[in-house]
């Protein structure tokens, strides 16, 4: 049995300043909309946290449950980094799938604050996040950087091939209006934007924003009695790494052995998502991948399989990764044109896939598509894969 | 004063990053761990453990904008550069001493030495070999 996605709403992504339960409660009622529901008739509601925004976001189900009217429901709160969204929509699946209630709503927002997103407050030693910052000051800038830079010594990619990824993504975003970014772009623009973290500039690195969005799910029966076109989930994946994890993760100073992509973290989150699904890379019609950095879109095609590894920013360069390619990667715009509202996001990239798969997509719309992923990966372990089919 | 306690040492002006290394199954980790990390060892105490003073450099960086606190960053702010170092089976990060991304190149060879924060705590910091 697999639950079903009856409605998808978005608040959109920007930089709006305002509390973030306002993005959490107008994505919600849009995805209520979408679905034919009402409020009241949501039996369980998940809130994905913020941990930037005190004490409600700690409490997301909560805040949320709280704004749009106590209505009664049981509720959970999770917090898994940029997994967060993912992991909520698991809680939720797994609260269908045991048969405990019929309908869900799962929701994530976010507000940013300017800049590097650094520690939350306080002086803490124990913490790998506040120790990476005082010690090295290492920013999360600073972690793509380095991924990026083992790209182009060892498989000869160039700061041209990462300008074009973000090309691509602006194209895909200037035609979605949930987008922040709507402006295309040139390789030269993202090629003269000030340096950040060799050999990444201003361009190639996603923004904080702000932003919501909201998921309802269901029982196959509850659907067949609410009609629609169905898209369902086929798989969620949240696994931890295993040891010795092959990566050399945020916030971590040290990895745990020599990293080797092929056995990575984001490898081993897509290829437990494909498990589930019972399907390999080729069946995939798009996928959404967590590019926090233009070149880490190029090491996401290949952990997803979409290509060798080290063949990327060749297969970039075909075109089948862009729209109207034979596999779209961030037909959205993807974090490039987005930036990254980290409780919100997973859920936005669900969103996608459902607007993509019920053909509902407008001006960057993927032909017949039948089967999508979505794909992030966060702090301390975290990071999700999720497949969704027609 | 060392900015963190248990990380490394200096000695006679050589710098040593201390590992720990399990005694069961011979897990090498940096920063030291107080069991061992493999999930199927029980692992006794980890005896602490010197980590080779050089290292081949996997991936670097800098930070061209100042690093937001607890980071101290010197002013006038100069760009801070990150080195990633290969070395007894682990890759360790730490800020480059006296070099920018312009001297260096995957695959050379860095050496450990120790260098102050801006607001004064020594830390650890590759930099060429002696």
């Amino acid at each position: 049995m697999s639950v079903v996605v009856l409605g998808v709403g978005l608040h959109p992504w920007g930089k709006w300043g305002k509390p973030f339960q306002e993005y959490g409660v107008a994505a919600a009622r849009a995805a209520l909309a979408d679905a034919g529901l009402h409020w009241t008739d949501i039996q369980y509601v998940v809130g994905a946290d913020t941990i930037r925004n005190g004490y409600p976001g700690f409490v997301a189900g909560a805040t949320f449950a709280q704004a749009l009217g106590w209505n009664g429901a049981s509720i959970a709160s999770c917090y898994a980094a940029c997994a967060s969204g993912a992991q909520a929509l698991d809680i939720a699946r797994a609260r269908i799938l045991a048969g405990l209630c019929d309908v869900a709503l799962v929701v994530g927002a976010d507000t940013t604050p300017k800049g590097f997103f650094k520690p939350v407050g306080g002086d803490r030693p124990d913490d790998r996040d506040w120790l990476r910052f005082r010690l090295l000051g290492a920013t999360n800038p600073a972690y793509f950087a380095l991924y990026a830079r083992r790209r182009m010594a060892r498989y000869g990619d160039t700061p041209a091939d990462f300008a074009a990824v973000k090309v691509k993504n602006a194209r895909a975003g200037a035609r979605n209006p949930n987008a922040r970014y709507r402006a295309e772009v040139t390789t030269e623009q993202v090629l003269t934007s000030p340096m950040v973290a060799d050999p990444l500039r201003l361009m190639d690195i996603c923004a904080t924003s702000d932003g919501g969005a909201a998921v309802v799910l269901c029982s196959p029966a509850y659907a067949r009695r609410h009609g629609g076109r169905q898209v369902t989930i086929a798989a969620v994946s949240t696994v931890t790494p295993t040891f010795p994890q092959a990566d050399l993760d945020l916030p971590m100073i040290a990895s745990e052995t020599v990293p080797q992509p092929e056995h990575g973290f984001k490898t081993a989150l897509i290829r437990a998502a494909y498990e589930e699904a019972g399907i390999g890379p080729e069946e995939l019609s798009l996928a959404e991948v967590y590019d926090l950095s233009t070149a880490l879109e190029l090491d996401w095609c290949e952990d997803a399989g979409l290509c060798p590894r080290g063949e990327a920013a060749q297969l970039l360069r075909s075109g089948e990764t862009a729209l109207g390619g034979k596999r779209p990667v961030n037909p959205s715009g993807g974090l490039a044109s987005f930036g990254e509202a980290i409780p919100a996001q997973a859920l936005a990239q669900l969103c996608e896939l459902t607007w993509q798969l019920r053909g509902t997509a407008g001006a960057r719309q993927v032909d017949s598509a039948r089967i999508g992923l979505a794909a992030t990966q966060g702090l301390f372990g975290h990071g999700s894969a999720i497949i969704a089919r027609t | 004063m060392l900015a963190i306690d248990g990380w490394f040492l200096i000695e006679d002006g050589l710098t040593y990053l201390l590992g720990s290394r399990c005694g069961d199954c011979g897990t090498i980790a940096f920063p030291p761990r107080p069991s061992c990390g493999h999930p199927r060892c029980a692992g006794t105490i980890p005896a602490p453990v010197r980590l080779s003073r050089t290292g081949t450099l996997w991936s670097y960086t800098n930070a061209c904008y100042p690093p937001p606190p607890p980071f101290a960053a010197a002013e006038p702010y100069r760009p801070v550069t990150l080195a990633a170092v290969e070395l007894d089976g682990l890759v360790v990060l730490g800020q480059v001493r006296d070099l920018t991304v312009a001297d260096l190149r995957v695959g050379m060879t860095l050496e450990l030495t120790s260098g102050p924060l801006a607001d004064g705590p020594l830390i650890w910091m590759w930099g060429a070999p002696r």
